[in-house]
């Protein structure tokens, strides 16, 4: 029936792919790096503001990353920090800027994707960083590869932690009682103590580091720093927190909606591509389904009115 | 009066997840008569108007409107057949013009079927100035306070034509010229045939303008009588199912030290150089007592709290001094670190975080006393708010019920509960009791006297003359930004503090 709508499929059905593990194990590997943007980008948008930012700050950070790593030849305990530090930085920068001078967020971070995607180029000079005459060095294997006797990703099991690390912050933590109280209500908020602008900040700073650490997974998983990585990216992990159904004005939505966001989105493309549907339609349908999260968010909230 | 009365609504009943809001209740009203719709908070009343103006559906009765069965779907729906709803909880879109605000959907077209901005302007000011609030009506509304966004409601009301116009609570926001006006208003519609139904905790407001009464109890209907029928004592006894013998609870006030002392306090108004809103204020709070600050609207008794608060995140000039020793306060973090508390007179806007349950507003203030080795214990949380919740007696279905499906009443105490956590001892309260009912009312009135016996110092602003002149130890009395007169509780009278406050 899919084949009818997709002109683009092929008529064999692959469905039966579904059945088998691999097939979920390699879903989770190639979204566990959106997932870990949309991390970040959920506690973004819990505080009613949004992060463009984070796709081009993967490439950033993976070209530093490589950079580091490939060309200087520097260990991996210098590398990882000072590549996630570099995150961490910009998405903090993006939050003075948002707080100190009252700049939309949608304003303020789309000029950092801008300027991220420069720095990534200028990093490599425009080229990609790759292992030539110099070795690659081992952490790039070891991030990428697979744990349980081939069954979990690396990068899969560090896309869970985080999951779990977020949901501790977003509920156990007065931080992320004070991103909800933002997002809610931002004066009520102030007037009861909380520090709104550092909290603001510090949203952007962790969705920065997110990327980071997206950028370094990206680098390891494709053994090279690539300055155009990360295309795109801001606006899937967006879509995978809209989907799960955490509200764009902020307040209301949870860590747990982002990893279902993040399954769905997954699974819908993977089910795509597996069979064959060209790129232009998956968009197409990935268009579709942010639209209806988004109406269904909506009537919800009339209905509760 | 007509046969057939304008409206009937049939045993209506509603249910929420974990409350029934309405059973089986009956409710009517005639052309040209006003009824005042009563009960305490929670009762029912704003749910069965949303259920007339097509926002709720009911579960079981129905509406006959000139004796024909009406089904709504939207306000929409209700809106064309005649309803106009003044909602409790302001409605208006905050960055959206005043004029678009009040003919939001109407707007009036040219020829060319463009949006007529002249004719627009023309009709929302007229409507304003018949309200007495002449306003530039091509301003945004989130640059006007509440009690103009309240005027714009009622004007986007009236622009509707309706036969039935509901007010929910219209004037708890209002000044006294401002109800006298809107209640002229009420009594030209009523010469026009119009049915009003009048929703208020005021009791003078419902027997100054109600024709006849319907009593609201746990989302049953009680009674209906006409006002004269119904004296306020019995009307009461209905609304509460006991009697209160005492509305204001008398307290032996026990004067102590002083815990705030505030010198010279200038808040320049901003972006007009040369305009203060509050002027060269000194004055001092004791333990034990309970100090009100009267004055009309725009007098800066209500910026004056806000300032010492540090709310306009800049230091005013002047000093203030806790238990003497002077403090400097630029932000609420460090006021409420002095032990500080702030209930500003706009729930909604300033008060609670809407789409947050129940539990986590009451405990915003206080997560530091609910960690637990950095990390927040949820039942140290879920144990203090219940405690809370019981002490206030709080309606609400469950603590983790979002805050925003409360009654209005029930909303105004979880703030309360709020500050209260934070374990204060200067408590700031603008509009304590705005839209609380009379028997919660006396609650809040011996929780202030307790409070205060525990030596905590309250600052009271309230609209209500009489709820000042009971509550007071002390009274100051501002105008323009300054401090005008001061009477003791014995000295002061309506007539001293009105005259100060002119
Ligand atoms: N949307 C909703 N979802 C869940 N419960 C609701 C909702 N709206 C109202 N309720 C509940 O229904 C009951 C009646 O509420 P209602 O707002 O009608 O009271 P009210 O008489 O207008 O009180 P008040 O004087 O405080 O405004 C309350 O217990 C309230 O918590
Ligand atoms: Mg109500």
């Amino acid at each position: 029936m899919i084949g009818a709508i997709f002109p683009g499929m092929s008529g064999e059905n692959k469905l039966g792919a579904f059945f088998t593990w691999d097939y979920h194990r390699d879903m989770l590997r190639d979204y566990s790096i959106h997932g870990i943007l949309a991390c970040g980008m959920t506690i973004v948008i819990l505080t009613a503001g949004i992060d463009l930012s984070v796709g081009s700050l993967l490439g950033m950070t993976g070209m530093f990353f490589a950079h580091l790593m490939i060309n200087l030849q520097l260990s991996p305990a210098v590398g990882i920090p000072f590549s996630l530090v570099a995150g961490t930085a910009a998405g903090l920068l993006n939050g003075v800027v948002i707080t100190s001078f009252r700049i939309q967020p949608f304003v303020a971070t789309l000029a950092m994707m801008v300027s991220a995607r420069g720095l990534a180029k200028f990093i490599g000079g425009g080229r990609k960083i790759q292992a030539g005459t110099q070795q690659l060095p081992a952490i790039f294997e070891q991030i990428s590869s697979q744990v349980l006797n081939n069954n979990l990703a690396i990068v899969t099991i560090i896309f869970l932690a985080s999951m779990g690390v977020f949901w501790l912050i977003l509920n156990r933590t007065r931080f992320g009682r004070h991103l909800y109280a933002i997002g809610g209500n931002d004066e009520a908020a102030r007037l009861s103590g909380v520090r709104v602008n550092l909290v603001r900040t510090a949203a952007y700073g962790i969705a920065g580091l997110m990327s980071a650490v997206a950028g370094v997974c990206y680098a390891a998983r494709t053994y090279y720093g690539d300055p155009e990585a990360g295309q795109g990216y801001e606006l899937t992990s967006i879509a995978m927190v809209v989907i799960g159904g955490t509200s764009l004005i902020g307040g209301r939505g949870g860590i747990f909606l982002t990893l279902l966001g993040t399954l769905i989105i997954g699974y819908i493309e993977k089910i795509l591509s597996i069979n064959g549907v060209e790129i232009a339609y998956r968009f197409m349908v990935e268009g579709a389904i942010i639209v209806a999260a988004v109406i269904i968010q909506q009537t919800g909230r009339r209905t509760r009115l | 009066m007509k046969d057939t009365p304008l409206l009937q609504m049939k045993r209506i009943s509603k249910s929420f997840p974990g409350v029934q809001a309405l059973s089986e209740v009956s409710f009517e009203l005639h052309e040209g008569e006003v009824v005042g719709l009563v009960g305490e908070n929670g009762a029912g009343k704003s749910t069965l108007m949303k259920i007339l103006s097509g926002v709720y559906a009911p579960d079981r009765g129905e509406i006959l409107i000139d004796g024909q069965a009406v089904r709504f779907s939207s306000p929409k729906d209700a809106e064309r057949a005649g309803v106009a709803v003044i909602y409790q909880e302001l409605s208006l879109v905050p960055s959206v013009s005043v004029m678009e605000n009040v003919l939001m959907g109407r707007e009036p077209r040219t020829r060319w079927k463009t949006v007529d901005w002249r004719e627009m302007a023309r009709v929302s000011s007229e409507l304003l100035t018949l309200l007495d609030m002449p306003i530039d009506v091509r301003r945004p509304v989130e640059e006007f306070g509440v009690a103009v966004q309240q005027m714009i409601e009622i004007a986007k009301a009236l622009s509707l034509n309706a036969r039935i116009l509901v007010m929910d609570e219209p004037t708890s926001s209002l000044s006294e010229h401002e109800t006298k006006q809107l209640f002229d208003i009420v009594r030209k519609l009523k010469g026009k045939g119009v049915g009003v139904v009048y929703i208020s905790h005021k009791m003078e407001e419902i027997y100054e303008i109600a024709d006849r009464i319907t009593v609201l109890r746990d989302g049953q209907h009680v009674g209906t009588a006409t006002a004269e029928e119904l004296p306020s004592e019995k009307m009461i006894q209905w609304m509460v199912g006991r009697k209160i013998d005492q509305f204001f609870p008398s307290r032996t006030p026990e004067i102590g030290e002083e815990l705030l002392k505030v010198s010279g306090l200038t808040l320049p108004q901003p972006g007009m150089s040369g305009v203060n809103l509050v002027n060269n204020v000194s004055f001092s709070v004791h333990s034990g007592e309970i100090l009100g600050l009267a004055g009309l609207r725009g007098a800066g008794n209500s910026p004056l709290l806000g300032a010492i608060f540090g709310r306009y995140g800049r230091r005013p000039r002047g000093d203030i001094h806790i238990r003497g020793e002077k403090v400097e306060i630029t932000s609420p973090p460090q006021a409420i670190a002095h032990g500080m508390a702030y209930l500003t007179n706009d729930r909604k806007a300033s008060g609670l975080v809407l789409p947050m349950s129940v539990l986590h507003n009451m405990t915003l203030v206080s997560l530091r006393d609910m960690t637990r080795f950095g990390w927040l214990d949820p039942l140290v949380e879920q144990r203090s708010a219940s405690a809370y919740r019981d002490s206030l007696s709080i309606r609400t279905p469950s603590l983790r019920t979002e805050v925003s499906t409360l009654s209005g009443g029930n909303q105004q105490k979880v703030i309360l509960a709020k500050w209260l956590m934070s374990e204060p001892s200067i408590l700031f309260l603008d509009e304590p009791t705005r839209g609380i009912d009379v028997g919660a009312k006396t609650e809040i009135y011996s929780l202030m006297n307790r409070w205060a016996s525990e030596g905590k110092a309250i600052l009271l602003i309230t609209s209500e003359l009489p709820e000042l002149l009971a509550m007071s130890d002390r009274i100051l009395v501002m105008h323009r930004g300054e401090i005008t007169a001061e009477f003791s509780h014995e000295e002061a009278t309506q007539e001293k503090v009105m005259a100060a406050a002119m």
